[in-house]
């Protein structure tokens, strides 16, 4: 497992070469990469700013995926999330889950992406031509993460 | 007891203070939001039912109903936008 919160750029196929180095028995490896866009809410956006509560951030995203972990049977799971200034295009977060069979690499990965967006403690400022804003949660997570839980 | 407060975002933002330590003579984290929100000001306007934050004691998020202990830090802070 690997769990970082950094400034710094990642690269996706550094991340998932990292995690088959070395071993076989990986069948399966589903990432997801989110970037940041150039528009939300109808306002053009020229940056993005990521703050985070650090402590609870590490604690929070190691909680989430200890959840995956318990859920299906997973080899390894790689989760980068980025702070602080992000222009668009930019990748903001990453998650690798690496697995013996495709369906528990989907499943877990979207399950961990669904709950960092609703658990994990980060916020986004962006800044627009109308000046800055802080982005404000949408229900539609909320639905994400909650339909993980009705089964 | 002694509480360590921290805010984040956008309520930093707007008490003007992200980090503060109190003296607390109440129980849970509802009876510390009515601390706070006698303060007045923006603190009862952001702090009011029915506005959407979020409490976490000692980094893990919690109900209102929390009992809150000694030295504990208390984080409030909008619904999070990460991801």
């Amino acid at each position: 497992m690997k769990i970082l919160v950094q400034a710094d750029a990642f690269d996706l196929g550094t991340e998932v070469d990292a995690m088959r180095q070395g071993r076989t028995d990986i069948g399966a490896i589903a990432s997801f990469v989110g970037l940041a866009r150039d528009i939300n809410e109808g306002s053009g956006v020229a940056a993005m700013t990521l703050e985070h509560y650090p402590g609870m951030t590490e604690k929070a995203l190691a909680a989430l995926v200890d959840a995956a972990y318990a859920r299906w049977t997973l080899q390894d799971v790689t989760v980068i999330h980025r702070i602080g200034r992000l222009l668009p295009g930019d990748p903001i977060v990453l998650v690798a889950v690496a697995s013996r069979h495709r369906g528990e690499a989907f499943a877990a990965c979207e399950f961990i992406m669904d709950y960092l967006k609703t658990q994990a403690p980060f916020w986004k400022k962006e800044e627009t031509s109308e000046g800055e804003r802080w982005v404000e949660a949408r229900a539609s997570d909320d639905a994400a993460a909650a339909r993980w839980s009705r089964d | 007891m002694k509480l360590r407060l921290l805010y984040f975002a956008r309520l930093r933002e707007r008490f003007g203070v992200a980090e503060e330590g109190i003296e607390f003579a109440g129980a849970t984290a509802a009876d510390l939001l009515a601390v706070l929100q006698a303060r007045g000001g923006v603190w009862a306007e952001e702090l009011a039912a029915g506005r959407a934050f979020r409490v976490a004691v000692d980094q893990d998020l919690v109900a209102l109903d929390a009992v809150l202990h000694d030295g504990a830090e208390i984080a409030i802070f909008p619904p999070v936008t990460g991801g």
